[in-house]
């Protein structure tokens, strides 16, 4: 087991490596750059202006003074906020997305889970049927569609709860929640629902009925375990999306979070902040990816006994 | 067991989604006008609070409540009132303005507001090392922008002394009759040179001394709340010279970049006034909720470019041709939904009581004599050129309409292109194109802030336009004048050059769109889309 860990830890740093060094070439080889202007902008002030941010020196010397300030931990000044870093910018915005994340995982897993269960038991009835079909909605609905159609209804035209911000008023979290969770718990339900199908069928069970054991515990003390392998799985890269993909969520409802700073930051030729951002969120999704395979191995024997091999 | 766990989450989940009904809760805005507190759509995030850093108007809406320049502008005539200046004096000749300082006038921290604070933040302001985008603003000045450049590194040779501890003398390169009203730009308000010196060096872009907790600043308010992407708020200064006349108590500014969840925000009862509205909910608000919808005259130009550098565009007739051609007032009912004003030249009428020449029209007979006589006859044999537009669903709805305008008025083939911003304004920049959408907004009211755009080799030009006498009558002859009426003859001369050369399309004048609670007073429309904070004032309709 130890092993496994670290050998998928050794690969993970090459992965970091190239993401960090293309990215670096790949933003300065985007044409405009962080001082373009619909204004003149005079050659005394650009040189003034790349002087500060060392974008005068030859490209490769930028790169390096770049990565020795990453082995620091410092991502450098940001260029779109004079007055802050990008670390700072970066632990500003992900306890907001994190935040956003989690409520939307929780959502995504209970109802995914209890869809998916649900119609797995009676398989091709209405039971099956009607949760399926509404996932299959969930899949198809973007977010920028969806939350705007729950703002609608439940903001406009009901006034239960507020449009938009981000813990300023009671209920705020929750629509943005729904709206981002919505896709990846149409996502759980369709997986768990197969899984679900294909466990209930194995010989196993047919013993636990055959021992008497009531139905219930069948389903969730045996079924359960097996059937939910392929959402374990999914649960990891699940959870790096929904931090680096709720940039639309985030703009819908004014939440100020990592997503909002990145895709500003592209636009705006922010390269340390794009960078910055790019290596965070690369960094998480690889960490989550590994979380994920040594969840599954430790929950299916079958891999862990590969690995042993 | 589990199951039913989990059905009791589903429960909580549904009883939280209903439970926690805002409905019942009083609006934002409303609790904001019992207590003076004005919730305010600012549009895109602000990048900063330094004065001689920022650049874009969000970023004035907050500078300018944190800081006082000399003058301020008055909201309902746009006329310059004293702010940090009580009074001031105006040579004979233009050239010479002295300002008398308030001697009560003060900093967060206590100090005096002195004219040394304003000599030196003028100073930092054109220092070369802090690449401040907007120091052309104080080139008027004596030798600022030989300074400004490099060209002389000691600032006392440039015109800005001070004479006593209150009072400060400028002198200009030539007479400046706006001079007064770009002391309320940010360029040139003052900062505090303490306060910046401990946080580094006076040209360092990244000091965080513009931050909530370090600032000091001389203005009505003072910055209590800082957080990116979602407010600033700041506070009325007990301590400011002329407290007693601030109404506002606070203000939130909240970055508004999506506009449909800005219109959201505000049905929503959670700001007082928005940056803007999407165009199609115009007609919806005009129809509907007609006292909540406000458009009024800006001073901006949306028009085309023309690369003149290109063939076949280096012939006036074909680019005269394109002009003619463009039915602005169809394009303004249809695709504009009938609120912009058509635009036939490129200072918008009325900048100060100028009246821009009118020579072109909607003349698609003309238009067609012309390209004939350029060689093209009924569109043959004129090449397919480029029309290029940032990404952005109106400018693509206009590029679309204007295509279609060309092609049926002079049978010519027009491809569109949208760059993303950064893209588009790198390709502009490069003058790498046929035809481009730009916009322009006056940094101050007088007609010289869009006619010195098309000097020869200017830096905003863009188009390859030059004209000896253009040149003479913008640069030389016009700004000698202190005569108003004739100066504008001056500039009217010159425009008629420009618009008989039409290195540019103009299409429409620009005009504000907001929506406004009706609390929100003291807030006049102007072409500026000027606020004084002093002026505006929050009060519960009946």
């Amino acid at each position: 087991m130890w092993r496994f860990v670290g050998l998928r830890t050794l690969q993970a740093i090459p992965v970091i490596l190239t993401v960090i060094t293309v990215t670096f070439f790949l933003v300065r080889a985007a044409p405009g750059g962080p001082f373009s202007s619909e204004k003149a902008v005079s050659d005394q002030v650009r040189a003034a202006l790349e002087a500060q941010y060392r974008l005068d020196l030859p490209a490769y010397q930028q790169y390096f003074s770049y990565m020795a300030d990453l082995f620091q931990g410092d991502f450098g000044p940001s260029f779109n906020f004079p007055s802050r870093s990008v670390n700072e910018l970066i632990f500003q915005g992900f306890p907001v997305t994190l935040e956003l994340g989690l409520y939307a995982m929780l959502i995504a897993v209970l109802i995914g889970i209890v869809a998916g269960v649900f119609a797995s038991l009676k398989p091709n009835t209405l039971q099956d049927y009607m949760p399926m079909s509404l996932a299959m909605i969930g899949i198809c609905m973007p977010s920028f569609l969806l939350g705007p159609v729950l703002v609608l209804v439940f903001g406009i035209w009901l006034d239960w709860l507020p449009v938009s911000g981000w813990g300023n008023s009671a209920g705020d979290k929750l629509l943005p929640s729904i709206t981002l969770g919505a896709m990846y718990a149409a996502y759980i339900a369709r997986l768990s629902r197969s899984g679900m199908l294909e466990v209930l069928s194995q010989d196993y069970l047919r013993t636990a009925r055959a021992k008497g054991l009531p139905e219930y515990i069948v389903i969730l003390k045996h079924a359960l375990r097996g059937g939910l392998l392929p959402v374990v799985a999914y649960l990891g890269p699940a959870f790096a999306g929904l931090l680096s993909g709720s940039f639309v969520v985030e703009t819908v409802f004014q939440i100020p979070g990592l997503g909002r700073f990145y895709v500003q930051a592209a636009f705006n030729r922010d390269y340390t902040m794009i960078l910055g951002t790019t290596v965070f969120l690369a960094t998480l999704i690889v960490v989550f990816n590994l979380l994920s395979d040594i969840l599954s191995a430790w929950l299916n024997p079958r891999l862990r006994y590969q690995f042993r091999k | 067991m589990i199951l039913k766990r989990m059905h009791w989450a589903v429960l909580f989940l549904s009883l939280l989604l209903v439970g926690c009904g805002g409905g019942s809760e009083e609006r934002r805005v409303d609790v904001g006008t019992r207590e003076g507190v004005l919730h305010y759509g600012n549009g895109a995030e602000v990048q900063g609070l330094d004065p001689h850093i920022v650049t874009g108007v969000p970023e004035n809406h907050v500078v300018s409540a944190l800081f006082e320049g000399l003058t301020s502008k008055n909201p309902y005539t746009l006329e310059s009132e004293p702010a940090a200046a009580k009074s001031w004096d105006i040579s004979e000749d233009g050239l010479t303005y002295t300002f008398n300082l308030r001697e009560d006038a003060n900093w967060t921290n206590g100090d005096p507001v002195t004219a040394e604070d304003f000599r030196w933040s003028f100073e930092r302001a054109l220092t070369p090392a802090l690449g401040n985008l907007n120091n052309y603003m104080l080139f008027p000045i004596a030798n600022a922008e030989a300074f400004a450049n490099g060209v002389i590194d000691d600032f006392s040779q440039v015109g800005a002394r001070v004479i006593d501890r209150f009072t400060l003398e400028i002198n200009l390169r030539s007479p400046t009759p706006y001079f007064l009203q770009l002391l309320d730009h940010y360029i040139a308000y003052p900062v505090h040179r303490a306060n910046i010196e401990a946080f580094g060096s006076y040209t360092d872009r990244v000091s965080r001394w513009a931050r909530e907790g370090n600032m000091i600043n001389n203005g009505a308010f003072e910055l209590t709340e800082w957080q990116v992407n979602s407010h600033i708020r700041v506070e009325k200064r007990a301590s400011y010279w002329d407290a007693e006349n601030i109404k506002l108590n606070a203000i939130v500014f909240y970055p508004t970049e999506n506009l449909v969840t800005e219109e959201r925000m505000f049905r929503d009862g959670q700001l007082h006034r928005t940056n803007d509205i999407p165009l199609d909910k115009v007609p919806v608000y005009l129809e509907e909720d007609p006292e909540h919808i406000v458009i009024a005259p800006y001073l901006g130009t949306y028009y085309y470019m023309i690369n003149t550098t290109r063939k076949p565009f280096d012939d006036v007739r074909v680019r005269k041709a394109l002009v003619l051609s463009i039915d602005r007032k169809l394009l303004n009912d249809t695709v504009l939904e009938g609120i912009m004003d058509p635009s036939y030249a490129l200072v918008p009428p009325g900048t100060l009581g100028y009246q821009p020449p009118e020579i072109i029209s909607f003349d698609p007979e003309r238009a067609r004599a012309l390209l004939a006589a350029a060689g093209f006859p009924n569109g043959e044999g004129f090449p397919v050129f480029e029309l290029l537009y940032n990404t952005q669903e109106n400018h693509r709805k206009i590029a679309i309409a204007i295509q279609q305008m060309w092609q049926t008025n002079l049978g010519i083939s027009v491809s569109l292109l949208n760059q993303e911003w950064g893209v588009y304004l790198n390709t502009q920049e490069n003058q790498n194109y046929d035809v481009s959408r730009r916009g322009w907004i006056g940094d101050y009211v007088d007609p010289n802030t869009f006619l010195d755009m098309y000097i020869t080799d200017g830096g905003n030009n863009r188009t390859g336009f030059s004209s000896q006498r253009y040149d003479q009558l913008v640069l030389e002859e016009a700004p000698t004048r202190l005569n108003q009426d004739e100066r504008f003859a001056l500039y009217y001369k010159a425009e008629t050059i420009l618009m008989d050369e039409v290195p540019i399309i103009p299409i429409y004048t620009y005009q504000t769109k907001m929506l406004k609670d009706s609390s929100f007073k003291g807030a006049p429309s102007n072409i500026m889309d000027h606020y004084n904070w002093k002026y505006v004032y929050l009060e519960a309709s009946e």
